[in-house]
């Protein structure tokens, strides 16, 4: 017996998508296991870990929390797209830099957690950037690098008196 | 067996231009551009064409018979297209004791135990179906306590097993009845240290496929693909070469991946009966119950010195719940014993240990391997020792402290040690004598909130471990005729950096930038032979396998360039990708031309060259003496901690960190590594708890087992201690584990000293911490 389903559209990464999506599939898996963006992480299931971090009409927020359903018509930005904006380029380069990436599992639900960030709050002091970075678990790191990598675009970002137009390219 | 020349890893390699070094240096990883934009494919994230997918149906009793299993109801589910029970398999046990099948037919153990599997269309069909299917069980008394599962007429676990003993080791050097006689001070407790567990982000996975020429494809996380070729070829009872282990990159591993465990020949055999490839992916809360923990140990110590403060004796025994099932959590006593009898200056120790099977989870390795529970103990009694004996605790370690060039009595030869380095930097960068003295004049001031400062040192290995025939890693460097270079390396890259690592010292010997070198490190079939990750080995093993090809092919290149430039080897040198004159530089003629050179001359001839390492460490004979380890690391920690007396909440203000590296390779992986390792650490001492209750895991989500987040970690300062190691790679040692083992000693001495309250159990949750400050009148 098929699951009810219902057709949805929404804007992927820039896109217009439609997709038929059964009414209990999670955006997370909507996003990996239909439309093969596997950049998105399952780690916990139940919003603890933010390894499955997307933007929701620029908005963060975990993925696995998301019925599929629940997309339709607004736009999703997944580090797929993040990856493919020039404009994040400065950003994913900061993270090799600061060698903010060891297993690189909850890695891209960092970068887009602080790409959000970056875009809200572009003069941010330390103790910001870390409480942005509170709901996604890293094993690895022990987050100081991460939070290095995000500071040095808080500062590249003042540097380049970009605050103004921050929100766009962060 | 070394390779064929004795001397190429002895010292780094000559160079004539000035600040050209690769080493010392901030070198991003190779592969942190692909994670960092979500373009690296994990386990979780590969699907192959006609893949099923696996559920393991697991036992909701503790310890019962399995009187039948009923799979009717399940195999009419649609979808499903194969069931197996433990009838289906063979019946071979898994692990250190060989007493864990896969799959189990007579009776369960533990909550976790395997006792049937679905393959089916999707994964929600296979929950569903090993929800179906029935199973009747006539229960057994449980023993849920490890004392009590040694008790006269307990229950037995495993028939073959009496007194329900499943490893037990013993270590003694000189005698400690008369070390206790010559002790003006002793000192003894009990401690005790909990379940925990690695949460690796990227949850267990594999995928298996028999291909059409009926070898054997694993798609796997292990961190020991040679050792799991073995293991798994006597479990299916097939040729290991039969078998080819590729490793998609692993999130995350800290020891978890180093044995085998039930879920991996079971979607093996999975994918054996359904003829079609079969992948299996745990839930997190699959992660949290069915993986290995860290041994929780009950650990009493006594310990002595003389009033001049010299370590007299020292008398431990553990008690480790061993769980169910033997997995490496029973032999962790192995590097327990290096900590207890040779961190320090020791003339006269006796260690016991035993491992009891009960029905909770059982232990696996984790990063520091038994040290951290080991350190917990005896840095704790360090300070109980110096302030009986009217010392400061560092003035008691560094009088106990041994030097370079010493063999403890254990056997370790400690051919460079910087523990007394390690001791002065990290007190003088924290001033650790002034603010230790100023929080103990300051404990009965009646203010709420608390300060102090606590310091622990560590012994680990730090030049691979001799635990298995070899410890050795193989590499194959491949040169093509553009320049590029090709590293085949048998070492795993788990996230920790060896990739990077490997691919600068090949750099470092052939003049070459790292854009030059692709690794290869993931597959059986054309990977090199290597004993795994894990003992902090893979730079120190596989950084020498590389150096040691590298310098066979630095040699042939060198010897081909004289010759076509008709000039003396000793001429010329390698550097940034060109051929170059010593003497003034100049460029002699470009590193591709070169091997296009000899590629196509007459003569033809590729440049690839092999080398297999093995450190001379030795194999410990039966007392568990001997030097296990070709280099030994060491670290000295200071961490100040406020102490809130009216909740009992500790937070970590401050790890300073002097760690014996031997040399430093890669800056930015090494500073990664250790701040990584201490955060660990601090979740082991402060936050992290696996509740297990009779039995039963009460915290499997990451909602309930509460890891560190950016917020809470400390201000981290890290030393480097250049001891350069003789036989180290550039003079390195191990790091990957050293980090994370000596915070919760330092912690425990830390509220020591804030509260003048000495806790002796882990983990400090404000629960536990109010409670022992309540009981001793200090809250």
């Amino acid at each position: 017996m098929k699951p009810p389903a219902r057709e949805i559209t929404f804007t992927l990464n820039g896109r217009p998508r439609s997709v038929e999506v059964p009414l209990t599939l999670s955006a997370l898996e909507l996003l990996r296991d239909v439309l093969g963006l596997t950049g998105t992480k399952y780690a916990c299931g139940e919003g603890e870990c933010g390894a499955c971090t997307i933007l929701v009409d620029d908005r963060s927020l975990c993925s696995c929390l998301l019925f599929a359903v629940d997309l339709d018509g607004r736009a999703v930005t997944t580090i797929e797209g993040i990856a493919a904006d020039d404009a994040s380029e400065p950003l994913i380069q900061a993270f090799v830099n600061a060698g903010a990436v060891q297993c690189g599992f909850c890695t891209p639900g960092l970068v887009v957690q602080a790409r959000h960030f970056l875009a809200h709050h572009a003069n941010a002091d330390r103790a910001a950037i870390k409480r942005a970075l509170e709901g996604n678990l890293c094993r690895c790191t022990g987050y100081q690098k991460i939070i290095d990598a995000v500071a040095e675009r808080v500062a590249a970002l003042h540097e380049r008196g970009e605050e103004k137009d921050a929100r766009s390219r962060s | 067996m070394r390779g064929p020349d004795p001397e190429p890893v002895a010292g780094p390699a000559p160079r004539t231009i000035e600040g050209a070094s690769l080493i010392g240096q901030r070198i991003s990883k190779l592969d942190a551009p692909d994670k960092a934009s979500g373009r690296a494919r994990y386990i979780h994230d590969l699907n192959l064409p006609g893949q099923l997918h696996a559920k393991i149906r697991r036992s909701d009793r503790l310890h019962a018979r399995i009187v039948s299993i009923d799979t009717s109801r399940a195999a009419a589910l649609p979808g499903v297209h194969v069931i197996l029970t433990a009838q289906d398999i063979p019946q071979r046990g898994l692990g250190v004791n060989k007493d864990n099948p896969a799959l189990k037919g007579e009776k369960v153990r533990s909550l976790r135990d395997e006792i049937a599997a679905v393959a089916a269309e999707t994964p929600e069909i296979a929950a569903a179906a090993a929800r179906l299917i029935e199973v009747q069980y006539e229960d057994l008394p449980a023993i849920t306590d490890a004392a009590a599962a040694r008790a006269p007429g307990a229950p037995l676990l495993h028939d073959n097993k009496p007194g329900n003993l499943a490893l037990t080791f013993d270590y003694e050097h000189g005698d400690v009845a008369l070390g206790e006689r010559e002790s003006d001070f002793v000192v003894e407790d009990t401690f005790r240290l909990h379940y925990v567990t690695h949460c690796c982000m990227g949850v267990s996975g594999m995928i298996a496929e028999f291909q059409p020429n009926g070898r054997l494809l694993l798609y796997s996380n292990t961190q020991v693909p040679f050792l799991h070729k073995r293991e798994f070829a006597e479990i299916l009872e097939m040729d290991p070469g039969d078998i080819r282990i590729i490793q998609p990159p692993i999130g995350g591993g800290f020891g978890s991946k180093l044995d085998i465990y039930p879920f991996e020949p079971i979607c093996v055999f999975l994918a054996r009966a359904a003829r079609r490839p079969v992948k299996l992916v745990y839930t997190r809360e699959e992660e949290f119950i069915a993986s290995p923990t860290r041994q929780p140990v009950i650990l009493t110590l006594r310990s002595g010195c003389r009033k001049d403060g010299t370590l007299t004796f020292r008398t431990c025994t553990t008690l480790h719940d061993n769980g169910a099932y033997t997995s490496w959590g029973a032999t962790t006593p192995f590097v327990m014993m290096q900590t207890i009898s040779s961190l320090y200056r020791l003339p006269h120790c006796r260690y016991h240990t035993d491992a009891v099977y009960t029905n909770n989870p059982y232990a696996g390795s984790f990063r520091g391997y038994g040290n951290l529970q080991a350190t917990f103990a005896v840095e704790q009694h360090m300070d109980r020792l110096a302030e009986a004996a009217g010392m400061d605790p560092l003035s008691f370690r560094l009088k106990n402290a041994q030097d370079p060039g010493e063999t403890s009595l254990a056997g370790l030869h400690f051919r460079t040690c910087g523990l007394k380095d390690c001791l002065r930097t990290a007190a003088e960068r924290s001033e650790f004598p002034v603010r230790h003295r100023r929080a103990a004049a300051a404990r009965n001031d009646g203010s709420r909130v608390k300060r102090g400062v606590g310091m622990a040192s560590m012994l680990h290995v730090g030049g691979g471990a001799k635990i298995y025939p070899s410890d050795g890693c193989g590499t194959i460097l491949k040169l093509d005729d553009f320049g590029r270079v090709t590293v085949m390396t048998g070492a795993s890259e788990i996230g920790q950096g060896s990739e990077t690592v490997i691919a600068q010292l090949v750099c470092e010997e052939l003049g070459l930038p790292m854009s030059a070198v692709t690794v290869v490190n993931n597959d059986t079939d054309i990977t090199p032979w290597d004993v795994g990750v894990h003992a902090s080995r893979t730079t120190f093993i596989a950084g020498n396998a590389a150096i040691g090809a590298a310098r066979l092919a630095r040699e042939k290149i060198l010897r081909a360039a004289a010759r076509l430039a008709k000039s003396d080897v000793d001429s010329l040198d390698l550097h940034a990708g060109n051929i170059i004159r010593k003497n003034d530089g100049e460029i002699v003629m470009p590193f591709a031309k070169l091997l296009r050179a000899l590629h196509f001359s007459e003569q033809a001839d590729l440049v690839m060259t092999s080398f297999y390492y093995e450190p001379p460490s030795k194999h410990q004979d039966k007392t568990f003496k001997g030097d296990v380890s070709a280099a030994y690391a060491w670290a000295t920690q200071v961490i100040e901690v406020e102490v809130d007396t009216d909740t009992g909440m500790v937070r970590l203000l401050k790890v300073t960190a002097a760690h014996d590296v031997g040399r430093v390779l890669n800056r930015l992986g090494i500073e990664g590594q250790i701040e990584g390792g201490i955060v660990m650490g601090q979740g082991y001492a402060v936050t992290e708890d696996l509740v297990i209750e009779n039995g039963v895991c009460r915290n499997p989500a990451f909602r309930d087992y509460k890891l560190v987040t950016a917020p809470e970690i400390p201000e981290m300062d890290i030393s480097f201690i250049e001891t350069m190691d003789g036989e180290g790679p550039q003079g390195a040692k191990g790091v990957g584990e050293a980090p994370a083992i000596c915070v919760a000693a330092a912690v425990a001495n830390a509220i020591y000293n804030a509260t003048g309250v000495r806790i002796c159990a882990l983990p400090y949750t404000p629960e536990r911490v109010y409670r022992a400050l309540h009981a001793a009148g200090a809250g």
